[in-house]
Formats: structure tokens, sequence, C-alpha cells
């Protein structure tokens, strides 16, 4: 989430630049750059390593090296087309309900109304909830035993075990908890907007209809977009909920198999870290790529800014 | 007197919105506490209660004695702080040297760890835990914060707010013969508090919810687990789910109370670059 349009540190004005100086700024960073080495940059790179093998029959004897193949046989594999679909549905229900959601909220809170501070509480509060908490309110919510469901006329059969209502189910949760993300960056979205902007067209005469469409969602358009890609990349590595709410003796986990519980499988069920890294890789590219995007986004942005 | 009329009929409809919009979004919240001090039976009528008419508190010591809610909370808070800590302090000095000391391979260095936040944490799992086991740390409360002691978000935030400080400080303070060092804490880090309080709010939201790493760290090692994996032990039954509520409200109510009185904190950290 980090801007990354800032200037590269240059040696200028107010700089330490002693010898002396010189060994305690390495010094200093050294703590972070040893703990990026180890546990960021090198199981990186390992999962490179980590795919050429494929796991034993048995636990007890050594990975056979298998080189690429193993890595590129996941492209001709259904289960991974499988996990990469359930990922894009997923990803495909959590971001527009999420931004949706968010967006119109952060509109209507964007007003000087009496107890509007407890309105935007009460809309970023979903920032706090973990994935196990949001999983444990909303299984109860949307089980078929309690009345909640069947009291707004609803009678589902038990959803988690569902083929059909399983992946729905946990998107749901997942956009819930990504609503109070999405509400706060839009809102500090509006509010860098120039206000007599907006003043103006309230005076104007045009509709709050008018007004959001003509006017807020295109000097609002940056944001909204950055706040989809940090919804995909949230809704990437939604995993806790469907691990409480689905888990994997439940029938329905192969329409829930995201990408992230894919790996989670192979590390914890099967004992496969080939097929881990080789899935992790795909994840990473996937990633990437949406993060690319926002970058592209980003650069607009600062030339339209100028 | 028309447009007066206009003006309260927008503010009503106002109103209107952001309550329904409320509702949809902070029903689930309120649920969790509501919930927690309701009878199973209430929760399971047609309809269900939507206030506990005769609250339960039981729940809460069955989710204590029964959950061992205690322990768990105790390792959260323990596993928290450390990372919180861990990642004030490295970002602290990282950033400072990055804004304000020259030194070789700077620039390369910087890059490095800025990229780190375009490798999720979820792509290195595999391989971090045979490393964390190569060093004898597997279900060991080192492999579940040591890994985390790091942020690039963190020195990227932190150097942004050492440079805003004014160039005269730093003049000054050379002119008094103060060290890189000396310059650090007693005028770079006390100017930057409110960068430090965000970063600080942020690392105990993130770890405090973490999930993957510690439901695979911590194996069977009950000692060490955290609050989340202590709700995913009682979760998701409806035969108990009064007390799994309560456990939820006791895991959410710390991050609760943070978003109440740091709001501002929080916001500044979520937002960070989202905005320019």
């Amino acid at each position: 989430m980090a801007k990354r349009t800032t200037s590269l540190p240059t040696a200028g004005v107010g700089v330490f630049r002693t010898k002396r100086d010189r060994r305690i700024g390495l010094a200093l960073t050294l703590p972070s750059l040893a703990l990026f080495l180890l546990f960021t940059y090198y199981p990186f790179f390992k999962n490179f390593q980590l795919a050429l093998y494929r796991a034993a029959p048995f636990p007890t004897l050594p990975n056979k090296f298998v080189g690429p193949s193993q890595f590129f046989s996941i492209f001709s594999d259904a289960q991974f087309w499988d996990s990469v679909r359930s990922t894009v549905i997923f990803v495909g229900l959590v971001v527009p309900i999420g931004v949706f959601l968010g967006l119109l909220m952060a509109v209507a809170a964007h007003q000087r109304l009496k107890g509007i501070r407890v309105y935007r509480t009460i809309f970023s509060s979903t920032v706090v909830s973990s994935a196990a908490v949001a999983a444990v309110v909303f299984s109860t919510l949307l089980s078929p035993v309690s009345g909640y469901l069947p009291s707004i006329g609803i009678h589902a059969p038990d959803i988690t075990s569902s083929a059909t209502w399983a992946m729905p189910m946990v998107a749901i949760v997942s956009a819930w908890q990504f609503v109070g993300l999405a509400f706060i960056i839009l809102t500090a979205g509006l509010q860098s907007l120039p206000d007599d902007l907006l003043e103006a067209s309230r005076v104007d005469g045009a509709s709050s209809w008018t007004r959001f469409w003509r006017i807020i969602l295109p000097l609002l358009s940056p944001t909204v977009f950055f706040t989809l890609i940090v919804g995909v990349i949230y809704g990437l590595q939604s995993f806790g909920q469907i691990d409480i709410m689905i888990g994997t003796q439940n029938s329905t986990f192969t329409h829930t198999n995201v990408l992230i519980y894919a790996i989670y499988r192979f590390i914890h069920v099967s004992a496969d870290p080939g097929m881990a890294a080789s899935y992790s890789i795909a994840l990473f590219f996937i990633t990437l790529v949406v993060t690319l995007i926002q970058f592209r986004i980003l650069e607009k942005r600062v030339h339209y800014g100028q | 007197m028309a447009s007066k009329q206009r003006r309260l009929a927008s503010r009503t409809g106002s109103y209107a919105l952001l309550t329904v919009l409320a509702f949809i979004v902070g029903f689930p919240l309120y649920i969790i506490f509501a919930g927690s001090l309701m009878s199973l039976k209430e929760i399971t009528s047609v309809p269900p209660s939507l206030f506990p008419m005769h609250p339960i508190w039981s729940t809460f010591r069955d989710a204590f004695v029964g959950g061992n809610l205690g322990q768990y909370l105790a390792v959260s808070f323990f596993q928290s702080g450390i990372i919180v800590v861990g990642q004030v302090l490295t970002s602290i000095l990282a950033a400072f040297a990055f804004a304000y000391i020259q030194f070789p391979w700077k620039r390369t260095i910087f890059v490095a760890m800025l990229a780190t936040s375009m490798i999720p944490f979820e792509v290195t799992v595999t391989a971090n835990l045979q490393t964390v086991a190569a060093l004898g740390w597997s279900e060991t409360m080192q492999g579940l914060v040591v890994p985390f002691l790091a942020t690039g978000f963190g020195i990227f935030l932190l150097r942004q707010a050492f440079l805003q400080i004014p160039k005269e400080m730093h003049e000054a303070a050379v002119i008094d013969g103060y060290t890189s060092w000396k310059f650090m804490w007693r005028v770079a880090v006390p100017l930057a508090r409110p960068s430090i309080a965000a970063l600080a709010v942020f690392s105990f939201l993130g770890a405090w919810n973490q999930y993957l790493w510690p439901l695979l760290e911590t194996g069977s090692n009950k000692n060490i687990q955290t609050i989340q994996m202590g709700i995913r032990g009682v979760g998701g039954q409806v035969s108990t789910a009064n007390v799994s509520l309560a456990a939820a409200a006791i895991a959410v109510a710390p991050l609760l109370i943070l978003l109440v009185f740091f709001q501002k904190h929080l916001v500044r950290s979520l937002t960070a670059g989202a905005v320019k």
C-alpha cells in the first residue's frame, strides 16, 4: 500500500556524511536487511528450487528431483485451474461488493452533520475484525439453526455444505471485512478533493445523483481504482474465513479451494512443498500483475496532479 | 421557507441512508456482543432476540475456562507486543539512515527494502516453515515473531516523517555538535512521534489478527497459540454459538478500543499512499 512515487534518497543538504557516519548508516539498516534477506528474499527464491522437487510418497524418503516439469505441469492440471477459477470468483465477489458499499458509505458520511463521527466509526469498524472473528459471527448469522435467516424469510439449507452457497457466503464475509478499509481509503480520497468544487455544485442546485456521477466520481476515480487494487490483493490473501467456515473435512471445499487455500493444503495436508512452492510462484505472479497495474495508475495520477 | 424545508428533508434523507448503512455494516459486530450475552434459545428462536433480555455472563466464564481464552489472550498480547516493538525499532533505525546519513549502497538497499512489499507473506510461507525448522524454532515463540520484526512499509512511513523535519533543526543540531545517533533519538524520533504511533497501531492490528502463520507455525504447541487460534478451536459450531461469540468479543475488544482511541493514527497508516 505504500506510495512508491517518492524520490529515492540522494546525498544533499542535511546529511551526515563523515567516515564514522557512513559506518553507522550501514549498521542501522542491518537489522532490517538481515530479516528481509532471511525471511523474504531467501524463501521467495527458495520457492523456485522447491518447485523442482516432487514429494516422496513417504515423509521419511528424500524428495525426488524432477526439474521444472513439475511447475509447468500445474498449468495442465484441472485442480490448478479450479483453484484459479475459485480465486477469480471469490475476488470478483469481494471487491465489487466491498468497494460499492465503501463508496456509498464514504459519500454518505462526507458531510457536516451532528453525530457523523459515530457513523464514521461504525463504518470503519470492520477493519479491526479478524478473519476468525468474522467467521464466527457469520457462521451464527447464516446458520439455518440460528433464527436470523429464517426470520427474514430465507430457509436455506446448511450453506457451509452447499456447493452453490459456500462460495458466496465466504465472499460476503470477506467483503464485510474489507468494507471498513474501503471506506477509510475512499473517505481520505474524498477529503482531499477541493471543497470549493463540491460546494459550488451544491449551490448550483445539482441533484445528489448528478453531483455523484458528474463531479464526485470522476474526481475520485483514482482513489476508487486504488481501492479496487487493494481489494484484489486483500481478496487474494483471504484465508481464515474459508478455513473456519468450510474447513478441509467439508465436502464443499473444492468450490472454495482458492489458491491460498490450495497452498495451505499442500503444506499441511499432503506435505508437498514442491507443489506448495509451484502454486506460490503462480500466486506471486498474479499479485505482481495486479501491483504493476496499480503502479501504472499511480503514475498517471501524478501526471494529472501536476 | 421552501429552501429550509428542502434542507430539512435532505438532512432527514441523509440520516436515513446513514442509519441503514450503519445497520448493514454494524449489525454483525453488534451481534458479537449482544449474542455473547444471550442464551442459545434466544439465538435459535424465530425470530431471534435482537437484544439480550436476560444477559448471561456465564458464556464468558465458559470461554475463559472451557476455551482457555486467558492463555490465548496472554500469548497474543506478548506476540503482538514483541512484533510492534520490533517493527518500530528496526523501522526507526533504517528510516533514519535513509533520511539522514550518506552511506555505501544506500540506493540499492532502500529499493530492496521497499520491494519487499511486493512479495506477499503468503508466497514465502512454504520456505519460511523450513527456515524456521532449520533454526530449531518450529512451534516456538521465536518462530512466531522473528519473521515479522522488519517491515518495508514502516521504513517507508517513518522515512517520510523524518524527511519532513525542517532543515534548520538539523543544521542547529550539527552546530551544537550532535552526532547522528544523538540527533536521531533527541530530535528526529520525538518529532516523528505521530507517524511512529501510526506505525505502532498498524503493526498491532496486523500482528493480532495474523492467521495463516500462527496456524502453521505453532503446530501442536498449545502454549504459544494466539487468540485467533483459540477462536478457531471454539468457532463455527452453532451448538455453542453464544460461547463462540463471547470468544470473538474478547478477541476483537482490544482492537475496537484501539480504533476508538487511535482512529486518527490508524487511518493515517491505512491511507499512507492512497492519497497524495
